[in-house]
C-alpha cells in the first residue's frame, strides 16, 4: 500500500482539477437551485455546450481558440437555455427536471450516434483544439510545481481554473447583493408573489437559468481543456449529480457553498478511488468482489448515496443552515 | 347596522342597486368573463364596473367562485372567453406582472410573506422600475445605490406605518399570522399602486389586530386608492365597504351598499343554499 | 390471458421483506456463471458473435452452433456460443472448415458476408486463432413487406411496454405528487432477475421464462411495496418537501442503476428462452410468435389494469387518492394503503415491462433509465398524473420513436420522442388528456 499516493491524491481532490470543473458546475447549479430554486439536472449539458462549442469550434469548423471561447461559454449554453428553459420555465418545478433530464440522455444519444461523426467526433469525441490554451503556459511541462502535485500543463489549468472560479464566486457575491439577487430569492421562495409585485418571475428564471448554465459551460470547458479532449462519455446525465452532491453538501445558498461542497466531495472520492485501486492491485481486495474496472462504478454509487443521505439527513449541507436555504423545505 | 355616511358613498350617487350596474368613474370593468374547470364552470360573469376611489367588497357563500374571478382579475388566470379593461388597458393575454406594472396589485389569501427573506428585503422588493434588476447593472452597485437608500427610506416609513419597524431585520417567516397580512399589504404599497386587491385580508388574523388591519384598509382609500377585497367575514364588510357584489355559482346576483344587501332576498336564498326554494322552506331551515 | 388474475395475484403479497432477500439472493448469485476454458494440446479456435442492437451496444448472440470441419470433410468438433456470443473450439493441429451454422441464427439476424462461411482456419499445437463471423441486420423489406406498417407493428408493441412501465410512474405521481426518476430502475431489476432465472439459474436450476416472468413479477411487487414501507412512507411522514423526495429519487437511481452494473457487469446480454424463432410473413408485415403473445399479454394487462382502475372499490380509491387525496381520505379511503399498492402494483408492471423488453431487444444494466425517459414523454403526451392518459401517450411515443426512422437514423430515434417531449411542454403543457392548470 502506497500510503503517501493515497494522501498526495485526496489533496489533488481538494484543490485540483476535478474540483475546478465541479465547483464551477456546482456555482452554476446554486444559481439555478440555491437562489431561484429552479431544478436543472441537465447541468451535464451545459458542460457539454462549453466542452463542445469549444472542441467543435477550433476542430470541426476551423475557427480559431478565441471564437471557441465564444460559442462555448456564451453562445452554446444560451441557446441550451433557452430550447430547455421557453417550455418549462412557464410550469411547475419538476417539468424543467424532465426537460433537463432529457436533454442530457438526447445529448449523450447524439453525440454518440456516428451518423454524425463528421461534427462530434461520435464516441471518440474530438482532441487537439486546447493547444493554443497550453501555449500561453508559463510554467515548464517537465517541472512538478505546487508541492509536486501538478506538472506543468496541470499547473497552468489549475492556475486559470483557480483565476477563473475566483471571478464566478465574485459575480455570484455581488450579485446576490444586489436587486437582482432579491428577485431570484423571491422567486425562489414563491413566484406569484414576486409576479404580483410586478416581477416578470419568467425572465428572471431565463436569466438565471443562462447565466447558471454559462458557469457549468465553464466547467465543461475546463474539463475538455484538462483532459485536451471532449468525449461524451465525459458529459453523462449521472455526471449532474456530482455537482449536485456538492452543492448539497456544501449547503445551497451559500456563495461558497459549492467550492467547499467541491473540495470536501473530491477529497472524498479521489481517496476511496485510490485506496480501492491500491487494496485491488496489491491483492487485498478478493477478485470476487470487486476488479479494477469496478472501481470507477463505486465512485457512482457513492454518489447516488450521497444524495440519498443528504437529502434525508442534512438537506441544509455542512455548512448551510436552515433558515436560509434547505432541501427540506416547500 | 349601517356605517357611518362617508364620502366615498356620494361616488356611487345615481348607480342603480342591480348586478351589473354601470359606475359613474369605473376603474375595472369586466365583460361576459367565463371560466370552467373540465365540465364546471366556475366563473360567469356577464359585466361587472368597480368604481375607482371606493372600497368594494367581493362576497358570496363557498364555492361561488369569487377567488377564480379575483384571479381573472389580477390575470393570475385566463378567461376561457371574456374582456377586461383596467384604466382603459385591455387585460387579455397580459402576464400577470405587466398588470402589477399598471398600478393593479393584488394579496394573496394564504399569505406570500417571503419567510426566508427578512422583511425590509421583502419590503425593498416591491419598489418599481429598479436598476439594479438588470443582471449587468447588478454587478455596478454605483448605478444603483442610491436608489436603493430611496427605496428603503420609503420602506421604512411604511413599516413603521404599519408598525412592523421592530421587526425589520428578522426573516419573515418569524413574523405572526396577522403580521404577514400587514407586510402584504405594506409590500404592496411599495408598487405605489392606484388600485389594490385583497383576498380575504382578515382570514386567519387574530382578532386584536383585526381593527388595525380595517385602518389600513380604509386608510388606503383615503390616499386615493381603489380597493377591491373578497371577504368572508361580515363584519368587516359592514364596517368598510362601500359598494358590496354579491356572487352565487359563478354569476353576479346582486350589488349595493352594504345595507342593501343583507335585505336583498337573492342574497339570502344564496346564502342559505335554496334558490328554488320557497320562504317556508326557509323557515323551516 | 390473466392480466387481472395476475394483479389480484401480486397484491396479496404482503411479506415482501421476504421476497425481496429471496431477490437479492439471486442477484448475487449471479456472479458465478462465469466458464473456464482448458488448455490443452492442439489448438483452439474461438470467436465472439455479436450483434449490434437497436441502441448500438454490442450484444452477443447466444445459441448459435459452430462445426469444424477437416480436409477430408468429416466433422471434427461443433460448439454453441454461451450467453454472451463467445464461443471455442480445442482441436488437434490441422487446416480446417469453420462453418456458422445459419439455420440456428435468430431471426432477422443474417451473416453479413455468407460467402466467407465457412471460413478456413490453419492452426498448431498451442495456438489460438480468432475467426470472425460479422453480423449483419437481414432486409427487412426482402419479404414484400411495407415498411411503414412493419414500423407501425414495431412501434405498437414499444409503445405497450412504455405503458405497462409508465402506469405506476403516473400513479405513483398521481397519489403521492412523487416524480420517482429510480422507476425506471425497477424496469431493470425486472429484467435482469428474468436474466438470472432464465439465463444463469438459481441453485443450477434454470427456470423456463414463463415461470420465471411469474415471479419476477412477484420479487419486483415486492420489491415496490418494501421500497415504499421503508423510504417513502417514512419520508411522507416525515412532511418531506416533494424537492427533497425528488433528489432522493435520483439518488435511489443512480443508486440501483450503478449497483446493477457492478453486479450485472456494463456488457448487453440477451435471455434464453424464445431468441431464435422464424418470423412470420404476413405479407404486409413480419412478425414473431414471441413478438404477438407480447402484445397479447400487455394488451390483456392493461385492459385488466384499466378495468380494475374502473370497476373494484380498489381502483376507483386509487383514482380519487390521485384526484384529490384530502377529499378522498375525509370519505374514509385508507390512503396509505392506497398508495402501498400503487408501488406493489406499479412496481410489478414495470419489471414485467422490463422482461418484455428484455425479450424483444436485450438486456443491459441503464436498459431502464432510458426507458424512463420515454416513460416521461409518454405521460407528458398523455397528461401527468392521469392512468389513462399515460396509456395513450405512450402508445403514441412508441409509434413515434419507431416511425421516426423513416426520417432519422436508427441510432437517434429516441432523439425524436425526447424532442417530441420539449414541443409537448411548448404547446399543450397539460397533455393530451390533461386538465389545464393555472400558468402564470
Amino acid at each position: 500500500m502506497d500510503w503517501g499516493a493515497i494522501i498526495q491524491n485526496s489533496f489533488r481532490g481538494f484543490i485540483g482539477e476535478p474540483f475546478i470543473y465541479f465547483s464551477l458546475a456546482a456555482m452554476g447549479l446554486n444559481m439555478h437551485y440555491g437562489y431561484t430554486g429552479l431544478l436543472n439536472f441537465g447541468q451535464a449539458v451545459f458542460m457539454a455546450a462549453g466542452a463542445y462549442g469549444l472542441s467543435m469550434a477550433v476542430v470541426t469548423l476551423g475557427l480559431n481558440f478565441w471564437w471557441g471561447l465564444l460559442l462555448g461559454i456564451v453562445i452554446f449554453p444560451l441557446l441550451l437555455a433557452l430550447i430547455m428553459g421557453v417550455p418549462t420555465l412557464r410550469l411547475r418545478a419538476d417539468y424543467l427536471a424532465i426537460v433537463t433530464i432529457a436533454a442530457s440522455e438526447m445529448f449523450r444519444i447524439i453525440a454518440r450516434s456516428p451518423s454524425l461523426d463528421r461534427w462530434t467526433g461520435s464516441s471518440d469525441g474530438l482532441t487537439a483544439f486546447a493547444n493554443r490554451f497550453y501555449d500561453f503556459n508559463p510554467f515548464d511541462k517537465q517541472k512538478r510545481y505546487f508541492f509536486g502535485l501538478f506538472i506543468g500543463n496541470q499547473m497552468w489549468v489549475v492556475l486559470v481554473g483557480w483565476i477563473v472560479l475566483s471571478i464566478v464566486v465574485l459575480i455570484v457575491w455581488m450579485t446576490m447583493r444586489s436587486p437582482w439577487g432579491r428577485v431570484l430569492r423571491a422567486i425562489r421562495e414563491d413566484e406569484d408573489a414576486a409576479r404580483s409585485l410586478g416581477k416578470n418571475a419568467y425572465w428572471f428564471k431565463m436569466q438565471s437559468l443562462m447565466i447558471g448554465g454559462m458557469f457549468g459551460a465553464l466547467g465543461g470547458m475546463f474539463r475538455a481543456i484538462g483532459t485536451q479532449s471532449a468525449q461524451p462519455q465525459n458529459f453523462i446525465t449521472d455526471v449532474t449529480f456530482f455537482a449536485w452532491v456538492a452543492l448539497i453538501l456544501g449547503g445551497a445558498a451559500k456563495v461558497g457553498g459549492p467550492i467547499a461542497g467541491a473540495a470536501i466531495l473530491y477529497g472524498i472520492l479521489n481517496f476511496t478511488d485510490v485506496l480501492l485501486r491500491q487494496l485491488v492491485e496489491n491483492g487485498y481486495m478478493p477478485e470476487a468482489i470487486m476488479d479494477g474496472t469496478q472501481v470507477g462504478q463505486v465512485r457512482f454509487m457513492m454518489i447516488g448515496l450521497g444524495l440519498i443521505l443528504l437529502a434525508i439527513y442534512r438537506p441544509q449541507g455542512i455548512f448551510g443552515t436552515k433558515e436560509e436555504m434547505a432541501l427540506d423545505d416547500r | 347596522m349601517t356605517a357611518e355616511p362617508s364620502t366615498a358613498q356620494e361616488l356611487f350617487d345615481g348607480v342603480p342597486y342591480e348586478p351589473g350596474a354601470a359606475k359613474n368613474d369605473p376603474i375595472l370593468v369586466a365583460d361576459n368573463v367565463r371560466r370552467a374547470f373540465g365540465g364546471l364552470v366556475a366563473v360567469d360573469v356577464e359585466h361587472l364596473e368597480v368604481q375607482r376611489g371606493a372600497i368594494t367588497a367581493l362576497i358570496g357563500p363557498n364555492g361561488a367562485g369569487k377567488t377564480t374571478f379575483f384571479n381573472l382579475l389580477t390575470n393570475f388566470d385566463e378567461p376561457d372567453t371574456g374582456d377586461r379593461l383596467f384604466e382603459g388597458n385591455d387585460l387579455s393575454g397580459v402576464s400577470a406582472y405587466k398588470v402589477a406594472n399598471l398600478g393593479m396589485v393584488r394579496t394573496f389569501q394564504l399569505t406570500k410573506s417571503l419567510s426566508k427573506m427578512t422583511v425590509i428585503d421583502n419590503m425593498r422588493l416591491g419598489g418599481t422600475e429598479q436598476a439594479g434588476e438588470s443582471f449587468f447593472r447588478a454587478l455596478m452597485p454605483f448605478l444603483w445605490r442610491r436608489q436603493e437608500a430611496e427605496i428603503t427610506e420609503r420602506a421604512d416609513a411604511l413599516l413603521e406605518r404599519f408598525k412592523l419597524s421592530h421587526m425589520r431585520n428578522e426573516f419573515a417567516g418569524t413574523l405572526s399570522g396577522g403580521q404577514r397580512k400587514l407586510l402584504e399589504m405594506a409590500r404592496a404599497l411599495m408598487v405605489r399602486p392606484n388600485m389594490v386587491m385583497l383576498d380575504e385580508p382578515m382570514a386567519g388574523v387574530n382578532p386584536a389586530l383585526k381593527q388595525s388591519l380595517l385602518d389600513h384598509v380604509k386608510g388606503l382609500r383615503d390616499e386615493g386608492m381603489t380597493v377591491l377585497f373578497v371577504e368572508h367575514d361580515m363584519d368587516m364588510v359592514q364596517e368598510i365597504s362601500d359598494w358590496v357584489v354579491v356572487m352565487a355559482e359563478g354569476k353576479i346576483i346582486a350589488e349595493g351598499p352594504p345595507e342593501s344587501i343583507a335585505s336583498n332576498q337573492a342574497v339570502v336564498d344564496a346564502y342559505l343554499g335554496s334558490h328554488h326554494g320557497s320562504a317556508l322552506e326557509l323557515e323551516a331551515d | 390471458m390473466g392480466g387481472v388474475q395476475l394483479m389480484t395475484a401480486f397484491t396479496g403479497v404482503r411479506r415482501s421483506a421476504m421476497a425481496l432477500a429471496f431477490g437479492l439472493l439471486l442477484l448475487v448469485g449471479l456472479g458465478a456463471g462465469a466458464s473456464v476454458s482448458a488448455q490443452e494440446s492442439g489448438g483452439e479456435v474461438k470467436g465472439n458473435l455479436v450483434q449490434k442492437d437497436d441502441d448500438g451496444e454490442r450484444v452477443g448472440v447466444p445459441g448459435v452452433t459452430f462445426r469444424a470441419f477437416d480436409e477430408s470433410g468429416a466433422e471434427v468438433s461443433s460448439t454453441t456460443t454461451a450467453e454472451d456470443g463467445s464461443w471455442s473450439m480445442i482441436v488437434p493441429e490441422g487446416t480446417y472448415d469453420i462453418l456458422l451454422d445459419v439455420e440456428t441464427l435468430p431471426a432477422g439476424v443474417s451473416l453479413r458476408n455468407p460467402d466467407k462461411n465457412p471460413a478456413s482456419v490453419t492452426l498448431i499445437d498451442g495456438s489460438s486463432k480468432s475467426t470472425l463471423f460479422p453480423l449483419g441486420e437481414a432486409e427487412a423489406s426482402s419479404a414484400g413487406g411495407n415498411t411503414v406498417i412493419q414500423l407501425i407493428v414495431d412501434g405498437l408493441k414499444l409503445g405497450l411496454i412504455i405503458a405497462m412501465c409508465a402506469i405506476g410512474l403516473s400513479l405513483i405521481y398521481g397519489t403521492t405528487g412523487l416524480t420517482n426518476f429510480a422507476h425506471g430502475e425497477s424496469v431493470t431489476f425486472g429484467a435482469v432477475m428474468a436474466y438470472l432465472l432464465n439465463n444463469a439459474g438459481v441453485f443450477g436450476v434454470r427456470l423456463h421464462l414463463i415461470p420465471a416472468t411469474v415471479i419476477v413479477v412477484l420479487i419486483c411487487g415486492s420489491a415496490g411495496g418494501l421500497f415504499n414501507r421503508t423510504v417513502w412512507r417514512p419520508m411522507r411522514r416525515r412532511g418531506a418537501s416533494l424537492v427533497a423526495a425528488l433528489v432522493v429519487s435520483i439518488g435511489f437511481s443512480i443508486f440501483f442503476r450503478y449497483v446493477i452494473l457492478f453486479i450485472f457487469s456494463g456488457r448487453a446480454k440477451r435471455l434464453r428462452d424464445y431468441q431464435i424463432q422464424e418470423q412470420w410473413d404476413l405479407g404486409l408485415f413480419r412478425l414473431a410468435p414471441k413478438d404477438l403473445v407480447l402484445m397479447i399479454i400487455s394488451v390483456s394487462v392493461l385492459v385488466g389494469v384499466a378495468s380494475a382502475l374502473q370497476f373494484t372499490r380498489m381502483g376507483k380509491a386509487m383514482r380519487a387518492v390521485s384526484d384529490n387525496r384530502d377529499l378522498a381520505e375525509s370519505t374514509g379511503i385508507d390512503v396509505e394503503r392506497v398508495i402501498s399498492l400503487v408501488w406493489i402494483c406499479g412496481s410489478a408492471l414495470a419489471g414485467l415491462g422490463g422482461v418484455l423488453f428484455g425479450l424483444t431487444e436485450s438486456i443491459n444494466w441503464e436498459m431502464g433509465f432510458r426507458i424512463l425517459l420515454l416513460m416521461f414523454a409518454g405521460v407528458t403526451l398523455g397528461g401527468l398524473g392521469t392512468a389513462y392518459g399515460a396509456l395513450f401517450g405512450s402508445i403514441i411515443v412508441g409509434l413515434f420513436i419507431q416511425l421516426s426512422t423513416l426520417v432519422i437514423p436508427t441510432d437517434m430515434k429516441n432523439v425524436g420522442a425526447l424532442l417530441m417531449l420539449i414541443v409537448i411542454l411548448l404547446i399543450r403543457p397539460q397533455g393530451l388528456f390533461g386538465r389545464r392548470e393555472r400558468i402564470g
